[in-house]
This record gives structure tokens, sequence and C-alpha cells, in this order.
């Protein structure tokens, strides 16, 4: 076995090695307008030299961040228009941030475009809070002497509380922030940050401000939200959608969320966004029959009793034989990853099988059970293996007590762990990947590769289920293993991010970006 | 509470004078008001034919839109055939959603709304998807709620 892998492991890291040096491999053209502006690029695009070939220069954003390059911008442009910045705000959220048509439109048409956004009368002058002789409120009729009233430049009148209960609502019940009107009938105005200020609370206003820089965010290309729940961070990343059949870009949020930047699916390396909507698509409307692979029980091939799963591992041994196989296509385990035999490649029936049409459907649905089932074991070995590592933590946590071993001797658990995770990851969706490969030259050496990693994790996978005293001896070969593991999933997903990007895949559907 | 008062004003002016073909049915709280309109063109699809509008309103009204829906009673049996009118009564108009809604539109102003938008009409239709949306809702007409499916691992 290791000689083997020796072999893909040097021939594939070559290939993706000559590919580093060509910086993001992405083309070159961000020559039309609507992608000229692109946020904060410039100062930060630093190439990283380790770059591997299926990683995607990206930077993660606080809020903050994004709060203070949103006033950069507005500042800048304000200079320009020579108006104040409220109003250059206004503007820019018009033109979804899109600074040189809006400096070119502006120049063209400054009164029409002042007017699309009800800002066209005379703009100077600080809003106030007034009251007047004679006043009834059109929203609560209240008429009483001495009620404080607001009107921006429009002219529409309302008692204060009124309007602070209006905005109120507009902020924190409908979450509207860039575009709320003026409460009179029919009024385009547009209320500026200035009245704004004037007029709501300061809670409101963190919120207020909380969904600018949301809209900010959902207006650029270049930006999106961690999908994560309760993840505040935005990712700022120059793939656009018009690459996607070209590059996987999955990013990592300060959070620890893996996810892609094209689709905001959790990461799905090496298949690409087309691929993983198929793909999903397929599963959700073959669910009926894929329905009855999903159970954790099965039966011994040699003696059928029957057989619980409980850690992720897929090498099965049964308590009552002793018989060792495969969980995933119930093999002999001993016959696993000898050149001869392997478990993830489907092998097509050869054309006299399939003469008539219900002998065709079903061949395809065996081919595409016999890819959803590992599709779906990786996705369920991931989980389990997560729970025996929570309930490993625990053991480990007492063995520290009890045996003196310190916190940071154990955190080899939680790398492994955590490898197992993102490899299954992986290996989850190189089954899809493959259920839409047509055979050419390539695909047997992504098989390869596929093999070796799904070998490597489930070695690592079986280390979790020994007993946690044999953990500790076990500690070295577990570092092993884990490196092991990475090393495969770098080599994997460099082969498939290379040929993707030279367009060597040869799909039997149709991708369309 | 500001509904009350705005209510009550309006209450008054309604009670004063009511355009042509809007009657006020009920109106004994603050929360919920009858109206009965009717289309006065010749409109084949609505010759005859009076309509019952019930009105909801929030302690928040009139920031908040109130609730308008068509509703049958023995005197007006009929829910108005239109492309924006759901079988069940629900009206999909944009002056009664959050974008669309002023605070000064008022009772008055969302049945002449209504009229106009019936007299206007000329298909004998009801919004796509009427019978799945009509056996399916169980929603109140603004609640439209968004899911996205996580995908954690
Ligand atoms: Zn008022
Ligand atoms: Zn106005
Ligand atoms: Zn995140
Ligand atoms: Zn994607
Ligand atoms: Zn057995
Ligand atoms: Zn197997």
């Amino acid at each position: 076995m290791d000689s083997d892998d020796e072999f893909h492991s040097g021939q594939s890291s070559d290939d993706f090695m000559i590919d580093d040096d060509s910086d993001t491999g992405l083309p070159e053209d961000d020559s039309d307008i609507d992608e000229v502006d692109i946020g904060f690029e410039s100062q930060e695009k630093i190439t990283k030299p380790g770059r591997k070939s299926y990683e995607v220069e990206f930077k993660v954003y606080s809020p903050q961040d994004i709060q203070s390059y949103q006033d950069k911008q507005i500042d800048e442009v304000s200079t320009i228009l020579g108006q104040p910045p409220e109003i250059t705000a206004i503007l820019l959220r018009h033109m979804r941030w899109n600074k040189e048509r809006l400096i070119e439109q502006y120049m063209d048409a400054q009164e029409q475009m002042l007017e699309n956004v009800g800002l066209d009368q005379d703009i100077a002058g600080p809003p106030r809070i007034e009251t007047k002789k004679n006043f009834m409120c059109d929203i609560c009729c209240d008429d009483q002497p001495g009620l404080e009233t607001f009107a921006m430049k429009c002219g529409h009148r309302f008692c204060v509380p009124c309007y602070k209960h209006y905005l109120s609502r507009k902020i924190k019940e409908e979450g509207e922030a860039a575009r709320i009107r003026c409460p009179g009938e029919d009024c385009n105005r547009i209320v500026d940050s200035k009245s704004l200020d004037l007029l709501v609370a300061t809670d409101l206003k963190e919120r207020y401000q909380e969904l600018l820089t949301r809209t900010y965010v959902d207006d650029k290309e270049n930006l999106k939200w961690c999908p994560a729940p309760n993840c505040v961070y935005a990712v700022d990343c120059g793939v656009k959608q018009r690459d996607l059949l070209k590059i996987v870009p999955t990013v990592h949020c300060d959070c620890g969320h893996n996810f892609c930047f094209g689709c905001t699916l959790t990461d799905h390396q090496p298949a690409p966004c087309a691929l993983v909507r198929k793909w999903l698509k397929k599963c959700e409307d073959d669910s009926e029959t894929a329905n009855w692979i999903s159970a954790n029980t099965k039966e011994c091939p040699k003696c059928r009793s029957t057989i619980e799963k409980n850690g992720g591992c897929n090498h099965m041994t049964c308590r009552k034989c002793r018989h060792e196989f495969c969980w995933m296509c119930m093999g002999v385990w001993s016959e696993h990853g000898t050149s001869w035999y392997s478990c993830n490649r489907y092998e097509e029936k050869s054309g006299s099988d399939a003469r008539d049409a219900q002998a065709k459907s079903r061949q395809s649905l065996e081919r595409y059970l016999h890819y959803y089932n590992r599709y779906a074991n990786h996705e369920q070995s991931a989980k389990l293996d997560k729970d025996i590592y929570i309930k490993t933590e625990k053991k480990m946590s007492q063995l520290q007590n009890s045996s003196g071993m310190s916190w940071i001797e154990v955190q080899f658990l939680e790398e492994a762990s955590r490898a197992l995770q993102q490899c299954r990851q992986t290996l989850k969706w190189t089954y899809a990947f493959a259920f839409y490969l047509a055979r050419n030259n390539q695909t047997e050496i992504f098989e390869d590769n596929q093999k070796d990693l799904e070998m490597a994790v489930e070695n690592l996978s079986e280390m979790f289920e020994k007993p946690v005293d044999q953990l500790a001896k076990l500690k070295v070969d577990m570092l092993d293993k884990t490196t092991y593991c990475n090393k495969r999933r770098v080599i994997l997903l460099s082969d498939t991010a290379d040929n993707l990007k030279a367009g060597k895949w040869e799909f039997n559907v149709e991708l369309t970006g | 509470m500001s509904a009350t008062r705005r209510l009550q004003k309006e209450l008054l002016k309604l009670q004063e004078h009511l355009p042509p073909g809007i009657s006020l049915v009920q109106a004994d709280n603050f929360e919920t008001w009858l109206m009965d309109i009717k289309v006065l063109d010749d409109n084949p699809l609505y010759r005859g034919d009076t309509y019952r509008l019930k009105f909801h309103f929030s302690s928040s009204y009139p920031i908040e839109a109130p609730e308008v829906t068509f509703i049958t009673s023995p005197t007006t049996p009929k829910i108005p055939m239109h492309p924006h009118v759901y079988s069940n009564g629900i009206i999909c108009l944009d002056l009664l959603d959050r974008q669309g809604w002023s605070p000064v539109h008022n009772v008055e102003s969302v049945c002449m709304s209504l009229q106009s938008m019936l007299t206007g009409n000329e298909k004998n239709e009801r919004p796509p998807g009427d019978a799945d949306f009509v056996k399916s809702n169980r929603r109140r007409p603004r609640d439209i709620s968004f899911y996205f499916h996580d995908e954690k691992v």
C-alpha cells in the first residue's frame, strides 16, 4: 500500500506545484464597469505564497470593518460630488455602491438623480424638531398646542411621537434601513441619517447601522455573509459567478464555518456548485428510493446477526462471528486496499446485461445508489465520528484528572477529529462528483486518490473506537495517521482542482453556471 | 393609545359623510370594523352585488397597515372575482403591504382603493395558484415567513 501511495502523492503534488506559481489562476478580466468597484479590494490583495491550487484568496470582515470601509467610500465620493455625507450615502445606496456609475450619472444629470431619490429640493439646512400653530397630526389626529412635530424637506409634517413610532417599526419589525421613505402618502423622499439621528433612540441606531451594513454587503458581488447561524462576519472574495465552473471557492470564516463563496452551502469541494445543485436536486427527487439505505443497522454478511453501527468507522467486526467486513460495500475487509479490490469504484455492467429498458433503468438506479450510498454514509459517519469525539473528550478530561496528563497532551484527539470531519466532508462530495464524471484518463487517478483518502480516513476513524485507556499509548500513531489523512486530502483536492481549471474533466451532464 | 384616537376621528368622519358605494356596517370597538362596498359603474362582473370587508386594527394602527379581507355574510354571499383576490377573501394589494402602506391612509381610502380596483377589472379570474393557496394557507396575510435550509455537518 505504501509504495502505491507514494507514487500517486509524488505525481499529484508535482502537478499542483507547477500551477501554484501562476497567481490566482483565475481569468483576469475585470474589464466591465459593473465590477471595477469591488469595495475594499486593492490594499488587501496579498498573494499567499503557500496557497494550494484548490484554495482561493479571501478575507473575513467584522461588522466594524465593513462599517469603516463604508464610511471611507462615502467620504471619498462625498468630496467628489460636493454633497454632504448623508446625501452621498443615500445616493451610493441607491446606486448599489457602484461609485463609478454614480459619479458618471450624477455628472450627467444631477437634478434627475436627486429627484429619483427624493432629494430634489434645497438640501442644505439641518433637520429640526418644531412646534407649529394649529397643527393636527394626520397619523394620530392629535392637535394639542405645543405638540412637537417633524418634517423633512418634502413638508410632510407629523408629530414627533408618530414619526418615532413609524421609524422604529420600520427598523425593528420590518428590517428596513437604506430605503425608508417619508410616511407621507406617495412620497419618495428617503429618510436620511441626520433625520434619523434626531428621531430614533440609541438602541435603534445600532440596529439601523447593522441593517445598513447588511444592505451594503448584499449589494456587493465580492462580499457575502457567513451563513452560519448567528455569525456576524462577512467574507470578501473575488471569485465571480462565471468562474464557478472552473473553481470551487471554499472560504473559512473566523467563526470556524467553511462554506462555498459561490453558493454559500457548506464546503463541497471538489464538486463544482453546478454539480452540487444537480446532485442535491436528484437526492431530493429520489429520496424515497434511497431511503431504505439510511438505517443504522445491517446484517452481518456471514452469520446474519444484526450489527449496529455506532461509530464513524466503516471497518466492521461482527461481535458474534468476528467476521470483518466493509459497512459500505459489505465486502470482506481484508480485501480492501489491495490492487484488485475497490470499494469506491462503481463497476459498469457490460452492455449485454442491460439490453431492455427495464434493465437499463435498474442499472442506472444501481449506479446512483452506489454513489448515493457512499455519499450518505460519509455524511452519517462524520456525525458519528463527532459523537465519539465528544464522548472521548469527556473521558480524556477524566483521564487528565486521574493520570496527570496535561490538556496539551490530549490535543491530538481534537486534531484527529477535525481532520476526520474535514476529510469525510471532502469524501462525501467526491461521490457526488464521481457520479457525474464521464470516464476518461483522469478518472482512474481520481478514483485512486479517492480510495487512498478513504482508507486513510477509515484507519484513523478506527482508532477513535479504541478504549480510552489505550488512547494515550496510541498518540504518536494517531498523529501520524492524522497527518497522512490531511496529506491525502490535499492531494485529492489539488488534482481535481487542477483538472477543473484546465477543463480536463468530462461530465455526463451539461454544466451551466 | 394612538390607534384609538385616530379611529375615533375616522369614525366621526365616516358617520358624517361616506363616499358613494361605501357603507359602514359595524364599528363598535377599535379592533374590528365591517364595511360594505359596491361597484358603481356597470361592470358586469360585479353588477348588483355588495361585498363585505373586514378591517382588523392592531394597536400600532395606522403606523401598521390594517388587515383587510373580504368576508361573506347572509347579505353579502360573494367574494368578488379578481386576479388579486383569493377565494378565501385574502387580498393582494400593494397598498396593504408594508412597502405600499402609508400611515396617512385610512379606512375610507382603503375602501375607495378596493372599489376602484374592482371597477377597473375585466378579468373573471382568481390569482394563479388560488386553489393551492386557499387549501394550504394558515398564515395571516402579512406574515410571510422565510426559511433557509442550512446544511450543518
Ligand atoms: Zn401624530
Ligand atoms: Zn414626504
Ligand atoms: Zn462565520
Ligand atoms: Zn458552491
Ligand atoms: Zn457475524
Ligand atoms: Zn467496501
